[in-house]
């Protein structure tokens, strides 16, 4: 029996379905992400777990106990919120102190429990601060001391880290991480952010449209998305159509052995996993753009237009105008029969 | 965000205002509606009967004719008044250093939550006979040659009522004001446009809903204004509170004072109602 | 931002003399030392100031005052308070009208509201008490109570409430501890501007007040009607002043432009 598990949710409001055919389970100590688009159905789920919102049918059952009849206060779960809903009127230290007060902690290990908390954020010496009076980082600091300091059975993060600019994002990455590894915190955290969901998660869950494209490591789904939509929402995606014939897939010029039935697919490949060749799609550099590490292609194809990257290594590449071929290795890319839901 | 609720979900919340209001709002006010319709006489006091002789007269009377169309006289004028000033006061503030602008903002809202009695005892020291302050003024200014009678003319009440009613204006300028982007009249200073152009074809038309509002609601309480007319108008120049205020406690003939209170209301009920709804049809597109 | 003209500084100057005018020669007329309605040519006295407590009547009409505003701003806070919360979290059916009904006292002419009182409280037997007072300005005051708390409680970030009741906060101490200080601002301006209504209320109070209730306006009012003199002036001067007083306290609290629109956003 996993620690977490999340049967058969299902949300609608009126005739609206938010959320349905939602079944993740989650192991003690795991790091989750609910990642997609806004409108996908991660805060629902969010809130349904955390008891804000009730499911319309479904279970959620943590060790064992069943949550959905539990109110919200009595769930004993950590929630850090987008805006971070510290209480304006009090302090930093009063606020880690409140979920202790509410648990009814003895004033002397209470004192030492929110110092503890507030150390192991950075904190140490804001104490007295008020909310008003500290940076948005900060601010994000206390509101991660406050929900870790009642030792939650799970760390629910709610897009913690939109409201921060790209550099202190970065930095509060690395320390969620490193506070979540040495705690051991069961974390869920739901995010529109593709870089910090994979950065972050030991799993990622990628939902579209209240329904779960794909759950499965950051390496996995970046590598093998299982749709066109998983694979465009977790980076730059070339997306080609393409046929199946005799096990032979074409793209195209592109031929390459592929098992399973005959018919149109979809094919997915990443930019970076595409080179220059003597054989394969033929077309003709449109334009090429200098990154520094590497060069930027957009190649005119009769499929459409067609990105690659290439490092760069020294090695001569084409220029403006050339003729080339495209090509990749076959297990560098994603075929998708119709009939499989697209982003 | 709101959350949809049945109103049995929410009734302990609101169930106690609303029973207050029920019971000491809307039943005085349909008793007086009653009370309209009671007779009354000299000697007989209110008889509970069924009559319509009350409404007959306000209505055929010329006297009550008069009292209505004076004060509606009255609140127009005092209307206007507000406006014409009020209007441009509101913008200069708007443009006004945020320091200074504080203390005048203080200055001339201020006067809005002190007492009107106090601030009518003002207007009739000002005026007070001939040789009252506020022509003294006008007659050293060069403005008029003889005096004006203030005291007991509609002229007095008119300009006393807009001082009243001046801060309901600014405010609601003030707030069409604050919602108007400064670029925009920048835009059209760098189009070309001279500052009265800029006023009369850009700032104007955007803050005219205030303008019209505000006048919605001087106008409301102009004309149902009492302690001003009463002190300034004095017994004999009578509008429309004060005569029904006479048939309450002077008279004591309570259902014609009932009739005259309940036509007020719904003629400023009306009046607020169908204005607001002009003003809304006609800058739907300002208020988004 | 383009500074204002020299006109437009000559008509400010003109519009702010014309507003401070009839409250300032108030002020002034009331230090006279004379015993009639003069200028105080020869220095300031404060004759008349003295004056008033030997005009007990004046007295216990403002004390009257104080108590009828304290009280009846508490009731309706204490009443808005849940309905504001009703109305800025939850749709029911019948909102739009209930909002109406609650905000309906700022549309009837104060009048109305005097005349239906008398009627309702003489069949009641209550006329002149002081029941039938507080109970009236309730009714006037509420709205403004309920405005300001109204924009208070929908300003108010509700994820702070998710969070307090995620750490294990129940009904009762999520409101105590988390709620109410976070609307509490516009509680305190609610309950400041509804007394200040309340005190200075005279056209509804006229018709309700008896002579052991008589409120300080009233009584103002009734002597003005028989005669002005420098008493009224000195009595006018000391109201002023408690009023400028809890302007400026409310304008550093909350804004008074805030305060007098009811935040503007009469959203309901």
């Amino acid at each position: 029996m996993s620690f977490l598990e999340l049967t058969d949710l299902r949300k609608t409001y009126g005739d609206v379905v938010a959320l349905e055919n939602f079944n993740l389970t989650v192991e003690k100590g795991e790091f989750i992400s609910l990642l997609g688009p806004s409108g996908c159905g991660k805060t629902t789920t969010l809130q349904m777990i955390a008891g804000f919102t009730e499911p319309t049918a479904g279970k959620i059952v943590l060790s064992g106990r069943d949550l959905v009849s539990v109110p919200p206060a009595k769930r004993g779960l950590g929630i850090v919120f987008q805006s971070y809903a510290l209480f304006p009127h009090l302090s930093a230290a009063e606020n880690v102190a409140f979920g202790l007060d509410m648990r009814k902690v003895d004033r002397a290990s209470r004192d030492e429990r929110v110092r503890e908390a507030l150390a192991m954020v950075g904190l140490k010496g804001y104490e007295d601060r008020f909310p008003r009076r500290m940076s948005g980082g900060q601010q994000q600091r206390v509101a991660v001391a406050r929900a870790l300091v009642i030792r939650p059975e799970i760390l629910l993060l709610d897009e913690p880290l939109s409201n921060l600019d790209a550099k202190m994002r970065e930095e509060m990455q690395g320390e969620l991480l490193s506070i979540q590894r040495r705690l051991g915190t069961t974390t869920i955290l739901v995010t529109h952010d593709q870089q910090e969901a994979m950065a972050l998660s030991n799993r990622v869950v990628v939902m579209s449209k209240g329904r779960i494209e794909q759950i499965a490591s950051p390496v996995e789904a970046y590598n093998h998305p299982a749709s066109p939509f998983v694979a465009s929402f977790l980076g730059k995606t070339n997306t080609l159509s393409g046929e199946v014939r005799g096990g032979t897939l074409s793209v195209g010029d592109y031929r390459a052995d592929v098992p399973g039935a005959d018919g149109p697919v979809a094919v997915t490949l990443r930019p970076e996993k595409m080179r220059f060749d003597a054989t394969g799609l033929r077309g003709t550099v449109a334009s090429r753009v200098f990154q520094g590490n590497s060069w930027s292609y957009h190649v005119d194809t009769a499929q459409g237009e067609v990105l690659v990257l290439r490092q760069n290594d020294g090695q001569p590449l084409p220029v403006e105008g050339e003729p080339v071929f495209v090509s990749w290795s076959p297990a560098d890319m994603g075929v998708h029969r119709e009939g499989a839901r697209h982003g | 965000m709101a959350e949809r609720r049945s109103p049995i979900a929410v009734a302990p919340l609101l169930l106690p205002a609303t029973l207050l209001f029920i019971a000491v709002l809307a039943i005085p006010l349909i008793m007086t509606l009653m009370l309209s319709f009671y007779s009354w006489g000299q000697y007989t006091g209110i008889v509970e009967d069924f009559t319509v002789e009350n409404w007959v007269e306000v209505f055929t009377d010329p006297y009550f004719g008069d009292v209505f169309l004076r004060t509606l006289r009255i609140s127009v004028f005092a209307t206007l008044l507000a406006a014409l000033f009020g209007t441009p006061e509101a913008y200069i503030l708007k443009r006004m250093d945020p320091r200074w602008r504080g203390i005048f903002l203080l200055v001339i809202l201020g006067p809005l939550l002190m007492s009107v009695v106090a601030r009518t005892l003002g207007w009739a020291l000002l005026f007070g006979g001939n040789s009252g302050v506020a022509n003294q003024l006008l007659m050293g200014i060069g403005l008029i040659d003889s005096p004006i009678p203030f005291m007991f003319t509609e002229t007095g009440v008119v300009i006393a009522l807009a001082h009243v009613m001046m801060p309901f204006m600014v405010l609601s300028v003030w707030a069409s004001l604050q919602r108007l982007d400064p670029q925009v009249e920048n835009a059209a200073r760098s189009l070309g446009a001279s500052q009265a152009t800029v006023i009369r074809r850009v700032v104007l038309p955007q803050i005219m809903p205030g303008i019209l509002s505000g006048s919605i609601i001087v106008f409301a309480l102009s004309a149902s204004a009492f302690a001003t007319p009463a002190i300034i108008g004095g017994r004999r120049l009578k509008v429309a509170s004060t005569l029904a205020y006479d048939e309450f406690l002077n008279t004591l003939d309570w259902p014609l004072g009932a009739a005259v209170a309940v036509l007020l209301l719904i003629a400023i009920v009306l009046i607020i109602v169908a204005s607001n709804r002009l003003v809304e049809r006609r800058y739907a597109e300002v208020f988004r | 931002m383009k500074r204002n003209g020299p006109i437009a500084l000559i008509f400010h100057a003109f519009f702010v003399t014309f507003m401070v005018a009839p409250i300032l020669v108030v002020c002034v007329v009331a230090f006279t030392s004379h015993g009639y309605l003069s200028l105080p040519t020869d220095g300031l006295s404060l004759r008349w100031f003295r004056e008033i407590a030997n005009y007990p009547e004046f007295v216990r009409a403002f004390w009257t005052s104080i108590y009828l505003g304290a009280v009846s701003s508490t009731v309706a806070v204490v009443l808005a308070v849940p309905a504001a919360l009703a109305f800025s979290r939850y749709d029911f059916t019948g909102k739009g009208a209930l909002a109406a009904f609650f905000l309906s006292p700022l549309m009837i002419p104060h009048v109305v509201l005097g005349i239906a009182f008398l009627r309702f409280f003489t069949q009641g037997g209550l006329s002149g008490t002081m029941a039938a007072l507080i109970i009236s300005h309730i009714i006037l005051v509420f709205p403004f109570a309920l405005r300001l708390t109204l924009s208070a409680a929908t300003g108010m970030d509700r994820s702070i409430e998710s969070a307090a009741i995620s750490l294990g906060a129940g009904n009762l101490t999520l409101f105590r501890r988390v709620t109410l200080p976070l609307i509490l601002p516009g509680v305190i301006s609610g309950w400041a501007l509804s007394f200040i209504q309340s005190f200075d209320e005279v056209t509804m109070t006229v018709f309700l007040a008896a002579p052991g209730t008589e409120t300080l306006p009233v009584r103002m009012f009734l002597y003005v009607q028989d005669n002005i003199d420098p008493l009224v002036t000195s009595v006018s001067a000391v109201v002023i002043l408690i009023t400028m007083v809890a302007l400026m306290i409310l304008d550093r609290l909350y804004g008074l432009d805030a305060v007098l629109s009811g935040h503007s956003d009469r959203n309901s």
